[in-house]
């Protein structure tokens, strides 16, 4: 191994410094505010330098890998992380300045994002398995991070414990796997692999522990909880950059390393698909907070998400890409929205928004964008990524799938437009006071609506992610 | 190898830890045991490795280091886990799951 190939793992390494210097930091600085400041530079170096291109290329006899789709996938993520970092500033100011535990959360945030970064290239099993757990349990601790609400810290064990349940479970698959290819490298693998009861247990048990992550239907049950108790920023990470990741990962297990399954899987992806779908559509009519309503709802998204997987090809792999770039900034500007509403006014319910748009128009615009762009309503760049997971899904015969699927995201319309109608048009005797953002809050704010409206009419960056999408 | 043993048997064992495992998670009211009932589980998938390593591909070492690798994790997790319950008890001095849970549908 030379410099050269080190190279390629520069994100990882880069990432590594980054934690390790705000923990140094932490220390010598006086003024912990300035460490707010300071991880945001540090995080936003490191995405710039994300940028710059690199080779595809394998480390360490396969065990990391690194393709031109990957690269592009973590920079995604990291534009994703970097918004997250700048919306958490505001909480971090108000809720943990005072215990000073301002620099520990940005360290548990990037270390986290760390095992997703090792998720996402790994080409071993071990690999991918240190790599899941890696992202699991800082954010476990950031979920419990609010020491003093109880909410935070059930929150936290819930998903704690959910989490190390699906890992034993997703453990026990692996292992067999291990016993009938012979190997945990994902390259021998692939060839392999003979399709007998053992190893589609193992695909099953695998497949079940990814979904906890994904939240995807009968898995899904912790979700809403930890949603809502968690701290906003907390959330908006959990739903947006932990479930990209999962869904990416869980697309290179299915298309390359149990391709041979793939008459398996499609059907169970297909009935998971309408259960997903329906379950969190229904559940998310009735819900009043609004976190635990962001929840359901991305529990929906999930479903919308399996629909690309079933034509298993570059449509697929192009199609899920985009959406999930899509669906990062349109979920993390609701969640924007939703933090600066409970930090200014602590309220979280969907009747407290009434008359929003009389007292602060600004953040209701943001919100309609955001909720817009989940919904899919054309002109914002939500419409594109649903239709592309249709196109994907329609490519291989699912007609059934996608009437399916266009009948939810009429019911989703409905409840989507139920927070907006709170916000523009009900008329409320005690609206939430008219407040004023900081300055990250508005910045990010306002680089997640523009780029909505600029990916939705920008053809390009589809057509990009389709030339370099082949698994 | 060991001698009179076939993996079947060992195989049968560990997957029978795996099931009380589940059982137990879903069953238990306490957070501590929940926590033992994860360990099981994790216990017996690291049991099936080093047996699968050793039966069947005796060659490489694969399955022996991947165990090791969840022991080291399966300790970390307990440790994060504890310090939650540790928080959750100074806060409403219970572990019962029932007692805790305010959250619900």
């Amino acid at each position: 191994m030379n410099w050269n190939t080190l190279l390629l793992m520069r994100q990882e390494l880069v990432l590594t410094t980054v934690i390790l210097i705000l923990l140094v930091v932490d220390v010598i600085v006086k003024n912990k505010k300035s460490l707010n400041i300071i991880a945001i530079l540090l995080f936003g170096i490191y995405t710039i330098l994300g940028f710059f291109p690199s080779g595809n290329n394998e480390l360490f006899g396969g065990m990391y890998k690194n393709t031109e789709l990957i690269f592009a996938f973590k920079n995604i993520l990291n534009i994703g992380v970097f918004l997250i970092t700048m919306i958490s500033v505001s909480w971090v100011n108000k809720k943990m300045l005072p215990l000073n535990k301002v620099a520990e959360f940005y360290a548990l945030m990037f270390s986290s994002y760390l095992g997703m970064l090792f998720m996402i290239s790994a080409g071993h099993f071990l690999m991918l398995y240190i790599g899941l757990e890696l992202a699991t349990l800082p954010v476990t601790a950031l979920a419990s991070y609010d020491m003093f609400n109880r909410k935070s810290s059930e929150s936290g064990i819930k998903l704690l414990l959910s989490a190390a349940f699906s890992s034993g479970i997703f453990l026990f698959g692996i292992s067999m796997i291990y016993a009938t290819g012979g190997s945990l490298y994902f390259n021998s693998i692939y060839g392999n692999i003979a399709i007998s009861y053992l190893s589609i247990m193992g695909l099953f048990m695998i497949f079940a522990g990814l979904a906890f992550k994904i939240s995807l239907v009968p898995f899904h049950f912790w979700t809403a909880d930890v949603y809502e108790g968690a701290p906003t920023p907390v959330a908006s990470y959990l739903s947006v950059i932990s479930k990209g990741a999962a869904v990416f990962v869980l697309m290179i297990l299915l298309f390359k390393v149990f391709s041979n399954f793939i008459d398996l899987w499609i059907y169970l992806l297909y009935g998971i698909s309408i259960l997903t779908m329906f379950i969190g559509n229904f559940f998310a009519i009735r819900q009043t907070n609004m976190q635990r309503f962001l929840a359901f709802s991305s529990v929906a998204q999930a479903g919308f998400i399996l629909l690309g997987f079933l034509s298993a090809d570059q449509v697929a792999v192009s199609a899920v890409v985009y959406f999930i770039a899509i669906y990062v900034l349109s979920n993390i500007l609701v969640f924007a929205a939703v933090q600066s509403i409970g930090l200014a006014s602590n309220k979280y319910n969907i009747e407290d928004y009434n008359g929003l748009y009389r007292t602060n128009p600004l953040i209701s615009i943001a919100l309609m964008f955001g909720l817009f762009s989940l919904a899919g309503i054309p002109p914002i760049a939500g419409f594109f990524g649903k239709f592309f997971l249709y196109t994907a899904a329609a490519s291989k015969g699912f007609y059934l799938l996608v009437f399916i699927a266009v009948v939810n995201v009429t019911i989703s319309l409905y409840y989507y437009l139920i927070v907006v109608r709170a916000a523009w048009l009900r008329k409320s005797d005690n609206p939430i006071q008219f407040y004023k953002s900081d300055i990250f809050m508005k910045i990010s704010l306002v680089i997640v609506s523009t780029a909505l409206l600029v990916l939705g009419l920008f053809s390009p960056f589809y057509e990009y992610i389709f030339s370099i999408s082949n698994i | 190898m060991i001698l009179g043993v076939s993996i079947y048997e060992i195989l049968t064992v560990s997957t029978i830890i795996f099931f009380i495992g589940v059982y137990g998670f879903f069953t238990r009211k306490n957070l501590i045991a929940m926590l033992m009932s994860i360990e099981l589980i994790l216990n017996s998938s690291v049991l099936n490795f080093v047996v699968i390593n050793k039966y069947l591909f005796p060659q490489s070492i694969d399955g022996n280091i991947f165990s090791l690798f969840i022991i080291a994790i399966a300790a970390a997790e307990t440790a994060l886990a504890l310090a939650i319950i540790i928080n959750l008890y100074r806060l409403i001095m219970s572990l019962k799951t029932e007692e805790i849970e305010t959250m619900k549908n």
